[in-house]
């Protein structure tokens, strides 16, 4: 009898809990973005009066879904993307009463392809790339296509290492795969004719084609985990891994990122623009939320100082690779002004 | 002349049996041998298999806990670094009113970094400087503050004081950084490591036990995380939990072993109550999301929610062992209690449940242990997610300790990973325990008849 009045009582206060207002902010989203929004949200609790946020990490797609979901203090203020917002997803969000989101873009981001520091570092293409991990490719005559058949590198071009191909990267479900599809598989694949005539016959084989990955052993799902892949690389020398620069960052003394058209993966090259393999990474905001939910205003402003996304700030300590500073002067002031998004 | 045959072949029949009845079985034939050491041999085989099979399990346990414990026994030390810093009046509370609020707003940081100018005179440039800061955690300067504010006399002296260390520090120190290897892919370059051999060589440099570790929330600095939060958020699901499922589970299983009809609803019933015990826990989770966020609008990322959801998964577990428990209770006791005139309720409640109670307990810790490991379902109920403020309350956003090891193991910082294996092992010394007082209740309450 107590135990069930103690089961009553404590789902009274739980409905209670439910109805009072929240005075914290609530951010999801991207994988990727979550160390820097995190690193942003402890600064933000610690320097100012409001609670620290709470922020999910929920992939860039589940954060979009989640936000868009509708205004009121059940559904998250800020979003967490490492890609732009879709047309679809704006539509979806106006279709639920969020006329006004600020895009806010944090900075770059660039995916390396890295192995152990005892092996020979590759200087790949991404062409090279395409013919070790697509699922087909063109035949030795390059008038069809067939299954791919290259297990070296050497087989793809002489001047590579005699070394089976074999890559670890994230599953399909990974901002990050999504990234190293669109920026090097479906760049590379145009660049062969038969996969480019494609395009004008067969556009759904075309995007098979150009974003399948094979899966005979030549590239293995490692998980989410990146930290799993490093370790993984430490062991086998032979093994190449996909993961994001701050992984490379924080493992420089047992691996090397290799060149991709002939740029290494360098804080430089990357903030420079040179480096191919890089994406922008943004967080989406509700304005209405904005005033209702405390503090929101004042984490753009953390977010968007330099001491945090600038040059030097902490964020850059963490591996994100800065914009300049007049393309930050630029979101600082969208930011701070909560200019809606327009698409 | 059937009848005839029919005897023929019953004598013969007969014939054989006894002439087989009536061979004395030689013991010392060698095909009897041979058959007998066959016989042996493979009782030693069967034996042997087993012993190889507790003995891989075993080596598996092994390797298991050497490594998660030789990575994670370093996480419970952090190093500290000595440095003099000045109270400097002028920083502190420059107009000397002694007022704690304005002693709290002072720049300690501020304090820090001009203590390691000080101690390294000759840096001159901005990069310079800012490695330098690197030595000293930015979490120290709240330790300083809490000293002043605890002792105002501080302000003004000057004394030397050990200020825990910033990340790569630290892993420099406890070797997990080659200072051997080339300048360029190493987190330390050569002027951080010569700053770091010219603190060791004045003996400025210890390491000290990491109460923090134990003290603090989740922090993005991992010399600052701890797993407080996250044992706090554990702590307030499994209540709910434990709440909200043992007492459903046990009244569920009196009700269906003691009372319940032998029907076809009871069946179907019991047929359910097996299933769900083998449904994937994510599916929980989705229920958790519909029904409890969706629907019923509880605040999402709340032990409360992760409790109600974890409750769910749970009672299966706690069904089926608590009527395993009640139907091993003696029939005789039943009768006698009923024959002296006792109720079926007070059958139940005066002697069956006090003596089902060691088998529904191990059942409830059991399952309460699986609740303590779970991950899945709390990820759609928003309990994925980086919590740094200690939960007040089982309404209070909360993480629990696998998700806290889930999400150190994917930080990209070199330190996360001994405090990884660290939670791993706080994880596992809290489910020994919960075993243990499974295994105790068992024995302390244990009725042989």
């Amino acid at each position: 009898m107590k135990k069930t009045l103690a089961v009553a009582a404590l789902m009274s206060v739980a409905l209670a809990g439910a109805a009072e207002a929240r005075d914290q902010i609530r951010i999801v989203g991207s994988s990727t973005v979550f160390p820097f929004a995190t690193a942003v949200a402890e600064e933000f609790g610690k320097t100012t009066s409001f609670k620290t946020p709470v922020i999910e990490s929920t992939g860039s797609g589940g954060g979009l879904k989640l936000f868009c979901a509708g205004v009121g203090e059940q559904h998250p203020d800020i979003t967490n993307a490492s890609r732009r917002i879709k047309k679809s997803e704006v539509e979806k969000c106006a279709a639920n009463g969020i006329s006004e989101v600020t895009e806010v873009k944090v900075g770059y981001d660039g995916i390396v392809l890295s192995n152990s520091n005892d092996a020979p570092q590759l200087d790949l293409t991404k062409e090279q790339i395409f013919l070790a991990l697509a699922k087909t490719v063109p035949s030795k005559d390059g008038k069809s296509l067939v299954d791919n058949f290259y297990t070296t590198w050497s087989e793809i071009d002489p001047s590579l290492p005699d070394v089976k191909i074999e890559v670890l990267g994230p599953p399909p479900t990974s901002g990050t795969r999504d990234a190293f599809t669109e920026l090097v598989l479906e760049e590379a694949c145009e660049e062969f004719p038969v996969i480019a005539a494609l395009e004008e016959t067969n556009k759904d084989q075309f995007k098979a084609v150009c974003a399948g990955v094979r899966e005979d052993g030549g590239y293995v799902e490692a998980g989410e985990n990146d930290n799993l892949i490093v370790q993984k690389l430490e062991a086998n020398h032979d093994a190449l891994g996909i993961f994001g620069f701050s992984f490379l960052d924080q493992n420089g003394d047992k691996l090397q990122g290799s060149l991709i058209g002939g740029v290494a993966p360098t804080f430089e090259a990357i903030s420079a623009g040179d480096y191919p393999v890089s994406r922008s990474l943004y967080f989406y905001v509700k304005n209405a939320h904005v005033g209702t939910i405390p503090g929101i205003k004042e984490y753009l402003a953390e977010f968007t100082a330099d001491k945090a996304f600038g040059d030097e700030g902490y964020l850059a300590d963490r591996g994100l690779i800065p914009m300049d500073a007049a393309e930050r002067e630029a979101v600082r002031n969208a930011a701070m002004n909560l200019s809606p998004l327009s698409m | 002349m059937t009848d005839m045959a029919s005897l023929m072949e019953d004598r013969a029949a007969a014939k054989v049996i006894s002439d087989n009845l009536r061979k004395p079985v030689d013991w010392d034939s060698p095909k009897i041998a041979r058959n007998i050491k066959k016989r042996y041999a493979a009782e030693r085989r069967f034996k042997i298999y087993g012993l190889v099979a507790i003995c891989l399990a075993l080596l598996a346990l092994c390797t298991l806990a050497l490594s998660i414990g030789s990575k994670g026994y370093s996480a419970f030390y952090q190093t500290y670094v000595q440095l003099e810093v000045t109270f400097d009046p002028a920083v502190i509370d420059p107009e000397g009113t002694g007022d704690p609020e304005v002693i709290g707003r002072a720049n300690f940081d501020g304090l820090i970094k001009q203590a390691l100018r000080d101690r390294f005179p000759d840096v001159t440039s901005r990069s310079e400087k800012r490695n330098l800061y690197g030595i000293v955690s930015g979490g120290a300067s709240y330790d300083l503050r809490e000293r002043v504010l605890e002792n105002p006399s501080l302000i003004g002296q000057t004394r030397s004081i050990w200020l825990i260390s910033g990340d790569d520090f630290d892993m420099l120190n406890k070797g997990y950084i080659d200072a051997d290897v080339e300048e360029g892919s190493r987190r330390l370059n050569d002027q951080e490591v010569s700053w770091y051999n010219e603190l060791v060589e004045a003996g400025a440099v210890e390491k000290q036990f990491h109460t923090r570790f134990f003290t603090n929330g989740d922090s993005r600095e991992p010399e600052l995380a701890g797993i407080w939060g996250a044992a706090v958020g554990s702590f307030y699901t499994l209540i709910v939990t434990l709440a909200l499922s043992f007492p459903i589970g046990v009244l569920a299983a009196i009700y269906l072993e003691e009372f319940a009809p032998r029907n076809r609803f009871t069946q179907i019933v019991e047929v359910n109550i097996n299933n769900l015990a083998a449904v994937p826990s994510i599916v929980f989770g989705l229920l958790g999301l519909e029904v409890y966020l969706n629907v019923m609008h509880l605040p999402r990322s709340a032990p409360v929610v992760g409790g109600l959801t974890l409750a769910l998964m749970t009672l299966p577990t706690i069904i089926i062992a608590s009527r395993a428990a009640i139907k091993a209770v003696p029939p005789s006791i039943r009768q006698a209690a009923l024959g002296l005139g006792a109720s079926p309720v007070q059958t139940v409640t005066h002697h069956v449940l006090p003596l089902a109670m060691p088998g529904i307990l191990t059942g409830t810790i059991i399952g309460m242990a699986q609740a303590l490991g779970e991950t899945a379902p709390l990820l759609m109920i928003g309990m994925v997610a980086f919590i740094v403020d200690i939960p007040g309350g089982a309404l209070d956003p909360a993480t629990v300790l696998p998700v806290q090891i889930y999400l150190w193991a994917d930080s990209p910082e070199r330190a996360f990973v001994e405090k990884t294996s660290a939670a791993i092992m706080v994880l596992l010394a809290f489910l020994v325990l919960m075993n243990g007082l499974a295994v105790y209740l068992r024995k302390k309450f244990e009725r042989k008849w």
